[in-house]
């Protein structure tokens, strides 16, 4: 994600918080904390030491650090205590997480608002968690230089003791606590030199692994609340469409279905367990209206991009002064059109929410990506202030970004107030699969030249999208106009960093009337594979190596650069490989990190694509974690690889045709690459790391593939009826 | 009332003997270890095992498990000492967490019958398993760590 991005993506945030009024969100800290599942221990009756929302000191030395930051798999319930555990100089076996309330005190500062999002977590939070531990810190040194009558500088502190080396004076944490809170916060503590770390840069354990290798960690599934019910939705399949006429007869007669509730697009079958309730929805029967485009298709839509790719005007995403006048001294021209379908999120966990809708108050557990606009949405559609929903963020079941949409939000609340008892709604997969806010599908227009000896003269990109800000705008009160730009359809192409002479980036806005959303690593989802794969065509028709035409064009971009060589360097770039094997390279920068790829694979004869090894290098500035950053680079790969091979939606008579994994296929055990995470060492500042692993492999593997075979793929996923030996 | 038998102890459910498994583990046992997926045996996370075989619980109709010992994660080990719960905390495999549960239930069952597991077996016994998160080298390594130190306990 470019600065401009994130630019702009803050406004909107800001804006929808504007937009939703003013919010007061009174700083209530947890009062239960998971130590208690950690060390086994009830709280301790003596008030621990809490100098700020972020960290809690208890007598026995345990610290808690809350986090506002939602754990959907990225690790962020273990970088964000580390971050803490360094400048507080405690022993990390004595840190535990708990989740934090919705409260402005925990809003990325990125967003202003929660947010886990943008793979800014480490980014967002590093400098304000390292302040408020190094500050605690200081209170903690000033107490027990103050009861021993010595100057605070000439103490020390490690793992979590506090000493006075002159008269071999030590003091624990958990002894300084009252004289501690008694103390005013520094305003500008001193920091750890990077030097002296201990933990920040150093692998750590998980400490939510434990919870996850037994059945106690929660899930929105799993949260159990007195007096609840479950329900099903039978959702209306069609886009933009309603319900007609409903028959809840049979429905009714269900044992165990307490009430039928007719929604504006669905119909829920509230019930005492899960069972009655789907046994409910499948005795309805519903008549729908089938919406605003009735005959929406995949191949209409193809027709609609192309038609604006060719003769669309469009926006202007970047340029350049003279393209025209480049086009037409090129010596060699290329042209290509790269086509990448809508997708599904499929997180493991199908949408789930529980909800709990009283007169004045409400209170909703979930696995949500954003606290604060949860709060409000529930208070807004249950009519209570925002301020008096009490959000509880659970254990996500898989993000990717599906979780910051609020559908399965109101789903529960709206259940809830109809029937006046706290509700869990659980969808089917069926209903995750069509139900879903798609990665938009993507048609790009693609040219470039060379001249003579073979050097690139101009690049000339047009990018025919939805827009995915047109989409979640509305509802916040924010309308993408159509002079507007929307970053994120476009983001990592209008940046693309190769010096390739007069550029230009067009983007054109289609309205489908398909819901868009946002999909781990956005708009480089795609953008990385359109302009990897064009680039590489380009080294091709010059004649020169892959990775030989992409360094001489990144002088001015030393960190792509330096992930591409040393993902080169690891994978044995140039040397042989057995025969029917290939080779490729992509290298792509997002949200901050610089990843590039190298891919190993090979394609049988009846074009089954295997991939055999990718080598992985990044750049994502200083690590905290160096052991999630690896689970992350590798885990965001293969989310990329299962697209790039399987994944596509497809649309027939304006309703999803995908159902199941059956039709929409995940990558498996057997079909899994030998993966090398290797990490540039850097010292600039922080790149995300939860998305930035998604972008290359699909153009790395396309790429190998044309290695091997000599076939180019330009349309997504790869068809191996496209490969198939004649 | 059907009598049920889950990692040991009696229960006594109202749900029709055609509720899936699944269900009545969850809403009626109230265990929630065992998660839901799909519905259809498509990912795996819902794996169980029934008198020490491996069932995908969404398909598995309770008169199935009737007579028969029901084990899900939370019975497999009282302090998660299991050799693969102690494998899977030893490499770090989870990321979200949705589908360890179905993936260990799994490897549980493969140690069991085949103690030095190669990478075919594994592919074979693992692959009905999804994991979003792409953990599956990390659980390969886990498996093969689990039975090098013993496998099955």
């Amino acid at each position: 994600m470019t600065a401009k991005t994130e630019l702009d993506r803050r406004s909107f945030l800001k804006a929808t918080l504007v937009a939703g009024g003013s919010l007061v969100f009174g700083l209530h800290l947890p009062s239960k904390s998971r130590a208690e599942e950690r060390f086994g221990i009830a709280e301790p009756a003596v008030a621990a030491f809490q100098p700020n929302a972020f960290i809690k000191i208890a007598p026995d030395g345990k610290v808690t650090v809350t986090v506002g930051q939602s754990e959907m798999g990225q690790g962020v319930l273990t970088s964000l205590p580390m971050i803490v555990a360094e400048d507080l100089d405690v022993d990390f076996a004595n840190v535990m997480y708990e989740q934090a309330p919705a409260d402005k005190a925990f809003a990325n500062p990125m967003m202003g608002t929660m947010v886990t999002g943008g793979s800014s977590s480490v980014k967002m939070f590093f400098a304000p968690l390292r302040k408020a531990s190094a500050a605690a810190r200081e209170m903690l040194v000033a107490a027990a230089a103050q009861q021993w009558g010595v100057p605070a500088e000439s103490c020390r502190v490690a793992k979590g003791e506090v000493f006075h080396p002159t008269s071999r004076r030590a003091a624990k944490y958990g002894t300084l606590l009252d004289a501690a809170s008694k103390l005013t916060p520094p305003a500008e503590p001193k920091l750890k030199d990077a030097k002296d770390f201990k933990i920040i840069g150093k692998p750590m354990k998980r400490l939510d692994t434990p919870a996850k290798v037994n059945g106690t960690g929660i899930f929105a599934i799993d949260v159990k609340v007195p007096g609840m019910l479950t329900a099903s939705i039978l959702r209306c399949p069609y886009m933009g469409g309603k319900v007609g006429r409903v028959d809840e007869a049979e429905a009714k007669a269900v044992k165990g279905v307490r009430a039928v509730v007719t929604l504006g697009d669905g119909v829920g079958i509230v019930a005492d367990n899960y069972w009655s309730a789907k046994k409910g929805r499948d005795a309805l029967t519903v008549e729908w209206d089938k919406g605003p485009n009735p005959n929406l298709s995949s191949d209409g839509i193809y027709k609609m991009f192309a038609d604006g790719a060719n003769n669309d005007k469009g926006l202007v995403a970047k340029k350049t002064d003279d393209l025209a006048g480049a086009k037409s001294k090129a010596a060699k021209t290329v042209e290509a059109v790269y086509w990448s379908p809508f997708l599904a999120h499929a997180t493991m966990e199908p949408m789930t929410f529980v909800a709990d809708v009283r007169k004045d108050s409400a209170e909703v557990w979930g696995g949500v990506q954003a606290q604060m606009m949860v709060a409000q949405v529930v208070g807004k559609t249950a009519g209570v202030p925002a301020d008096k929903v009490k959000v509880n963020t659970t254990l996500l079941g898989g993000g990717f970004g599906r979780r910051f949409e609020m559908d399965y939000v109101i789903d529960g609340t709206l259940l809830s107030k109809a029937v006046g008892k706290p509700v869990k709604v659980i969808w089917t997969r069926e209903d995750d699969m069509q139900g879903d806010q798609y990665r938009p599908a993507t048609y790009n227009k693609m040219s470039a030249g060379l001249d003579a000896s073979g050097n690139p003269v101009f690049w000339h990109h047009r990018v025919v999208n939805d827009a995915i800000m047109a989409r979640l705008g509305p509802g916040f009160g924010f309308e993408l106009k159509p002079d507007q730009l929307d970053d994120s359809a476009f983001e990592g192409a209008h940046n693309l960093p190769y010096d390739l002479g007069q550029m230009q980036i067009d983007w054109v806005r289609k309205d489908t009337g398909v819901p868009v959303g946002f999909w781990r690593s956005v708009g480089s989802s795609h953008t990385a594979f359109s302009t990897e794969c064009f680039v590489d065509e380009l080294a091709h028709a010059a004649g020169k190596d892959p990775l030989a035409f992409r360094l001489a064009t990144l002088a001015k971009h030393p960190r792509h650069a330096g992930a591409l060589k040393l993902a080169a360097e690891k994978a044995g770039w140039g040397k042989p490989l057995p025969k029917g094997m290939g080779r490729g390279i992509a290298v792509h920068e997002s949200f901050g990190s610089y990843v590039a790829q190298v891919a190993e694979v090979s394609v049988d004869n009846d074009g089954h694509v295997r991939v055999h090894r990718v080598v992985i290098a990044c750049d994502c500035g200083q690590v905290v974690n160096p052991d999630t950053v690896a689970a992350q680079m590798e885990g965001g790969m293969v989310y990329g690889l299962t697209a790039a091979l399987y994944g596509e939606i497809t649309l027939k008579d304006n309703r999803v045709e995908q159902r199941n994994f059956y039709d929409y296929k995940m990558l498996r055990m057997n079909e899994m690459p030998k993966c090398e995470v290797h990490i540039v060492p850097s010292n600039e500042k922080h790149g995300g790391v939860g998305e930035p692993g998604t972008p290359p492999i699909a153009p790395a593997v396309v790429n190998a593939i044309f290695a091997a075979t000599g076939k180019r793929i330009r349309s997504l996923p790869i068809r191996p009826e496209e490969l198939k030996q004649a | 009332m059907t009598r049920l038998s889950v990692n040991r102890k009696a229960y006594e459910v109202e749900a029709d003997p055609n509720t899936p498994l699944l269900w009545v583990i969850r809403d009626d046992c109230g265990l929630t270890g065992t998660k839901f997926g799909c519905g259809v045996a498509q990912c795996g996370s819902c794996t169980v095992h029934l008198d020490g075989e491996a069932r995908r619980s969404c398909v598995t109709p309770l008169k199935a498990a009737v007579g028969k010992e029901v084990t899900t994660i939370e019975g497999l080990s009282p302090d998660s000492t299991h050799a693969l719960q102690k494998a899977w905390i030893e490499v770090d495999v989870p990321q979200c967490g949705y589908c360890q549960s179905g993936q260990i239930m799994s490897a549980v069952i493969l140690l069991k019958e085949n103690k030095k597991p190669t990478d075919a077996d594994i592919d074979a016994a693992m692959s009905g398993i999804v994991c979003r998160c792409g953990t599956y080298n990390r659980i390969r390594d886990a498996i093969k760590k689990a039975a090098m130190n013993g496998g099955a306990k």
